[in-house]
């Protein structure tokens, strides 16, 4: 793969990788510790020839971007969890409408107002189920710099794949890190860019909503002659509204489907320093994800100077989540480590999908991140 | 001849769900007839709309349409237009649905100057959720929320629009379907925000409880609450605080456009032009 380095920091990062990944709207407002999203982006969109506006709320915000996709651009919002919450009844619209939108959110210290300059994982539930009713959440987080890149970009792909909302999650530790990355460049990330499906069949024949039932809408661009209907309410396989018993079904069940017989296209993990794990006694698991995993390599590579042998399994996608994986290493290793900058928001869906409820846990929920010696700390006085 | 409206509507989404005598089926009547008149292809036409009873204009016409939610078609709409500024886009909402949960949204629309046109209807009352004060209810008429006698100030939608910035502001009633049209075709033409103020009635849901149970007497009642803007300007004016103006309230064809605006960005990032100052617009503070 052709590489560049590029000295940046994580916000500015994932915005890059919205405009090498051609999206060419952002609708946004000012958040911390978001904001550095919406800055860059100003100038990026403008020198595509693409809009970013900075609209009157996070709802407004939301709202424009996906107007802009539903449209037929590639679009983004960026925020944190407070604008989550603001922007949620029109991320379940993008759900029902199947309209795709990249969503940004860097978290920051909650509930409510919260820990604004300070860090957080406190999103990562909210993430799986921001709006009300049935859908399922892609949800991708990043663990490095250069992953602010790349999981913004594979976002822009999944979310047209899809046809969904799909969000990056970033923290503030990592959305204002500052150093070198080394990204794909421009032209290996403009040959990976698969657009959404169109019909380009007569305008009379297009059913945006009529597909095979684990798969998205096909929705053309606005003003090209195929004149259909979008609404949040159930709909048929024209888009118009419907209480019609078994397509009201069929449709919520698609909006399932679609995505959780299909979890091998979104699921990505990092295995570090697991390979040689092989059972036995006195190993250790440590389950983290985003800035976190960046502290649990540091006192991994402690521990096993100190002869413990640890490894990291980190998952990117964390919604759906990879369950298969975390189990085989689950059931493999009996010293489960979880860490995470809130309590217990992922190691509950571990829990579920090992089956296991002996994992041990280091949370922290006071705004400052997780130091490699307070997680080989944990380690030696749990295992 | 008579109008051909077939050309325009979803035939197969007929009837509507609208109540005998509703004033909607005549504003959606009009504003097809606008569309006719200046010639528009449909398929450069999107129509947004939001929730309540109007929310459902949008299924009917056969356009680009957009059923968004509660409040928000305006920030919607932005995203379509900016995408595409050489199409037309029109929002069609309630009184509630732009001027109580989306009058954020209103407000900003006007203030950017979008070319977007924005029709509200305004029957006074929440329909579609059967008769809660919405913010055009008369002080002292009967809700569902306020059955005493509702005790909320009455909004003058267009004081609203005027003051946030909009460049064309007008009101009519579906009293007068000519004049409807005629408003509709010089809205959609008019480069820049332009906010019609539409009212109309709804006897089922506001009227029943406040002596106008038929359409015609809650139509009446329109009609005895409104005079053309020549003539109200020449009331005395205690009695203009009880009386709307009708006709084109606000016209201003100096203000620039946003989407016109933001090409000056594009060209400034593109290299394309030296500064954006003060000079640029109409207004220097």
């Amino acid at each position: 793969m052709a590489t560049r380095e590029v000295i940046s920091n994580g916000n500015e990062l994932s915005a890059l990788a919205a405009k090498d990944a051609g999206c060419r709207f952002f609708g946004g407002y000012p958040i911390t510790p978001s904001s550095e999203v919406m800055h860059e982006m100003s100038d990026l969109m403008p020198e595509v020839g693409g809009v970013c506006i900075q609209m009157e709320d996070e709802i407004a915000g939301v709202a424009a971007a996906i107007g802009a996709g539903m449209a037929g651009v590639r679009t983004m919002t960026a925020t944190s969890g407070p604008g989550i919450s603001l922007k949620a009844e029109n991320l379940g619209l993008a759900q029902m409408t199947e309209v795709p939108l990249v969503v940004v959110n860097v978290m920051r210290g909650g509930p409510s107002t919260g820990l604004p300059t300070r860090v957080s994982q406190g999103d990562v539930r909210q993430a799986k189920n921001p709006s009300h009713g049935d859908y399922r959440s892609i949800t991708l987080c990043a663990g490095s710099l250069a992953e602010c890149y790349t999981e913004t970009v594979r976002a822009f792909n999944l979310a047209d794949r899809f046809m969904q909302p799909v969000f990056v999650l970033l923290d503030e530790t990592i959305g204002h890190m500052h150093g070198k990355a080394i990204l794909p460049t421009e032209e290996e990330v403009a040959a990976g860019i698969v657009p959404r499906k169109s019909f380009d069949g007569a305008p009379e024949d297009y059913l945006p909503y009529e597909c095979e039932a684990d798969q998205p809408a096909v929705l053309n661009p606005m003003f090209k002659g195929y004149r259909y209907h979008f609404t949040g309410l159930h709909h048929d396989a024209k888009g118009f509204p419907t209480e019609e018993i078994e397509t009201c079904r069929k449709l919520i069940q698609r909006l399932e489907d679609k995505v959780m017989m299909h979890t091998d296209e979104l699921e990505l993990n990092e295995e570090f320093m697991l390979d040689d794990m092989t059972g036995a006694e006195g190993e250790v698991l440590i389950i983290a994800y985003g800035s976190v995993s960046l502290a649990a390599k540091e006192a991994i590579r402690h521990l096993r100077a100190a002869g413990i042998k640890a490894g990291l399994f980190r998952p990117i996608t964390l919604w759906p989540s990879p369950a298969e994986s975390i189990k085989k290493y689950t059931d493999l290793i009996k010293n489960v480590l979880c860490v995470e900058l809130n309590i217990r928001q992922y190691t509950e869906e571990i829990e579920r999908v090992s089956g296991r409820l002996d994992l041990a846990g280091l949370y922290k929920v006071n705004g400052r991140p997780i130091s490699p010696n307070e997680i080989v700390n944990k380690v030696k006085e749990v295992f | 001849m008579a109008f051909n409206y077939d050309k325009y509507l979803r035939l197969e989404k007929m009837p509507t769900l609208w109540c005998w005598g509703c004033g909607d089926g005549v504003i959606l009547k009009a504003f097809v007839r606008a569309i006719d008149k200046l010639n528009i292809n449909p398929d450069d036409v999107c129509v947004v709309s939001g929730i309540g009873c109007s929310g459902r204009f949008s299924s009917y016409v056969d356009f680009n349409t957009v059923h968004t939610t509660h409040g928000r078609t305006v920030a919607f709409a932005t995203g379509i237009k900016l995408m595409n500024p050489d199409k037309y886009v029109i929002c069609v909402a309630g009184d509630g649905d732009a001027l109580a949960i989306g009058g954020n949204h209103t407000i900003h629309g006007c203030r950017r100057n979008i070319d977007i046109t924005m029709i509200i209807i305004n029957n006074f009352i929440y329909g579609l959720t059967n008769s809660q004060t919405s913010p055009t209810t008369p002080q002292g008429m009967w809700t569902v929320s306020q059955k005493s006698g509702n005790i909320d100030p009455t909004f003058n939608a267009t004081d609203l629009a005027i003051a946030a910035g909009a460049s064309f502001v007008a009101r009519e009633t579906m009293l007068d379907p000519k004049k409807l049209e005629k408003v509709f075709v010089k809205a959609i033409e008019h480069r820049g925000f332009a906010f019609l103020d539409i009212m109309s009635n709804c006897h089922i849901n506001l009227g029943r409880k406040n002596k106008m149970a038929s359409a015609m007497e809650n139509l009446g009642w329109i009609d005895s609450i409104t005079t053309p803007l020549k003539k109200w300007e020449a009331l005395p004016e205690e009695e203009k605080l009880n009386i709307f103006p009708t006709g084109i309230l606000k016209e201003d064809k100096i203000v620039r456009e946003y989407c016109d605006m933001y090409q000056d960005v594009i060209d400034f990032h593109q290299g394309k032009r030296k500064t954006i100052t003060q000079d640029d617009f109409a207004k220097k503070i």
